[in-house]
């Protein structure tokens, strides 16, 4: 079963959300990618990833990979962050890109760990990196970066070398700890 | 006497209200039996393991933000300090997917080289990590028969890059240059020679050994729906029955068929599965992959075409072999234009993904493109990362001396799991 029978699938179960399926890149000769998205409104993204995950002709059964782009600078990009998840189906051996797009002042998915226990440490890491909130998931708290750290590293205005946060930080001696 | 292995089931222990008999004891980051930077906070009932909670992010250096201002051959050099006990194999993975995203079809003396590289690597990997099977039991023999042969595969690395531990050796479209004569023919002897009797050596230790057995079986058990819950990927997934490989699932390099565009067989070999789901089951899965990794290797050389290693250079995107650049003009003018920063590579805008099977599972890249000489953004998906999040559920009932084994059979890099 390919790829497109799952977005007929999604399609027929959802109309009203007008999923249209879209090449991850085009090339220059005209060439599409076989790697193809959907884009899905915030609102509605559990359960469009309940369907995927439990319909026979989907059967989406693994998050492969979550992760976020910050499209501040990207040519055509309308939204500031897309939230990315890599749909894996080990039963018919495909695989679908979601695409969430959310804006500041107050970015905020609903969390997907309900549905995939792997998404956890991946929300943590988008939430850490681009300060993406995700409503429900069980422990929301930074993961690579101090918990005491202010910025988003990931973030396209933040600037490669730093704000100059490790100056902030306490330095603790043998004495003092 | 067959040994009984009911009596070793971890019993889950509940919280309890009001219960304060409960200590902490902090393990790492400065630990050796972490192998690596990374820290556990574990919750005791006596010895008997509570809860976990592992507080990573010791080696996080930003390499993702650094692969947005490094171009896209650059940045080969930070993705392979990533899992650095196969650095190649981080090559790989970067470079399939830059290929994905310019739409780069491999000549098929690279894809031949690159298999070889791949699998080399995966036994680079597994070697040491069924050698630390014994090490954090105790038996330190057995570690040292594992590391014995993978300074050989440093040694091959070294014939072909100049350097033993980060090669740097992919590039896009191609590799730094072609493998030097003989080369193929130490690679052959390596895995004939050498590895096999390794592999006898570290199996009579372990195998065998009743504390060992005893000490990896029913040990951190994960189950098939689980696995797949957890996003499980590799070994790891593969030892709990998940039947999932990319090299067969999603076949690329010389693991597909018609991979020279004339009709040439994919490499044969068998993927172990394994049902336990435990320690030991991850130990025997990937001692069976080691073998099955020489197969490859030997049909692979077999297999070597003569011709070039870069794609074509009408495709305008691989650096042209060093003997033009030193012996032509138009050559040097042709690397000066790939290499200067206001030329270079031009891809196409948009999102590319592609992930190959390295030894800890599925490492992919989802690269963005502005359309710039470097990357927009450059993700990477790491097998450790994903694969440590179920390691608290793997451990909670068991005791302190089970963390190290547990911790070995997830084979987790940290400079992998923080980048």
């Amino acid at each position: 079963m390919a790829t497109s029978d799952a977005i007929r699938a999604l399609q027929e179960r959802f109309p009203e959300l007008n999923l249209e399926p879209r090449p991850l890149v085009t090339y220059a000769d005209g060439r599409a990618s076989d790697q193809l998205w959907v884009r899905v409104p915030a609102q509605r993204l559990v359960e469009v990833c309940r369907f995927l995950r439990d319909d026979p002709r989907t059967r989406f059964e693994q998050l492969c990979d979550l992760t976020c782009i910050d499209y501040l600078n990207f040519p055509g990009a309308a939204d500031r962050f897309g939230v990315i998840y890599a749909l894996l189906s080990l039963t018919h051996n495909h695989r679908l890109w979601l695409k969430v797009f959310v804006n500041d002042p107050d970015p905020t998915v609903p969390s997907v760990t309900g549905l995939w226990r792997g998404a956890e440490w991946p929300e943590r890491e988008v939430y850490d990196m681009f300060g993406i909130r995700f409503t429900g998931h069980p422990d929301l708290r930074r993961i690579l970066m101090p918990q005491n750290f202010t910025a988003y590293p990931l973030r396209k205005d933040y600037p490669l070398t730093g704000r100059g946060e490790r100056e902030d930080f306490e330095v603790v001696t043998r004495d003092s700890a | 006497m067959p040994v009984s292995y009911d009596l070793m089931k971890p019993t889950t222990l509940e919280r309890e209200e009001g219960y304060d008999d409960r200590w902490t004891l902090n393990f790492g980051p400065q630990h050796p039996a972490t192998h690596t930077t990374l820290r556990l906070v574990l919750e005791l009932d006596g010895e008997r393991i509570v809860d976990v909670t592992p507080d990573i992010g010791f080696l996080h250096s930003g390499f993702e933000k650094l692969g947005e201002h490094l171009d896209y051959n650059q940045y080969v050099v930070v993705v392979e300090r990533m899992n650095y006990v196969s650095p190649i194999n981080n090559d790989l993975s970067w470079h399939a997917a830059v290929e994905k995203l310019f739409g780069i079809e491999l000549t098929p003396r690279c894809k031949v080289i690159r298999t070889i590289l791949a699998e080399l690597g995966r036994i680079q990997d597994h070697l040491l990590n069924v050698g630390c099977s014994g090490l954090d039991l105790g038996g330190f023999t057995a570690f040292l028969y594992g590391f014995n042969e993978r300074e050989l595969i440093y040694d091959l690395i070294e014939q072909i890059s100049g350097s033993r531990f980060h090669p740097s050796f992919t590039r896009v479209g191609g590799l730094a240059q072609d493998v030097p004569p003989g080369w193929t023919e130490r690679v052959l002897d390596f895995v004939r020679n050498r590895v096999p009797p390794a592999l006898r050596d570290v199996e009579t230790l372990l195998l065998r050994n009743r504390i060992f057995i005893e000490r990896t079986k029913g040990i951190g058990v994960i189950s098939r729906e689980d696995a797949i819950n957890w996003s499980l990927t590799g070994p790891v997934a593969r030892a709990s029955g998940v039947r999932r490989d990319l090299r067969k699932d999603e076949p690329y390099l010389c693991y597909a068929d018609n991979w020279d565009g004339r009709g040439a067989p994919a490499v044969q070999f068998k993927v172990p599965i394994a049902t336990g789901g435990d320690v030991y089951a991850r130990f025997l899965v990937r001692l069976e992959e080691i073998r099955q990794s020489c197969a490859i290797i030997e049909q692979a050389v077999r297999m070597l075409p003569e011709g070039p290693i870069n794609a074509a250079p009408e495709a305008n995107v691989t650096l042209p072999n060093k003997k033009e650049i030193y012996f032509s003009i138009e050559g040097l003018i042709h690397h000066f234009e790939k290499v200067m920063t206001n030329r270079g590579h031009r891809p196409p805008i948009g999102e590319a993904y592609a992930a190959t099977e390295t030894a800890n599972g599925e490492q992919g890249f989802y690269v963005a493109s502005d359309g710039g000489r470097t990357p927009y953004r450059a993700r990477c998906r790491p097998p450790s990362f994903i694969n440590y999040q179920v390691f608290p559920q793997l451990l909670r009932g068991h005791q302190i001396s089970d963390v190290p084994a547990v911790l070995n059979s997830l084979n987790i890099i940290a400079a992998e799991l923080d980048r």
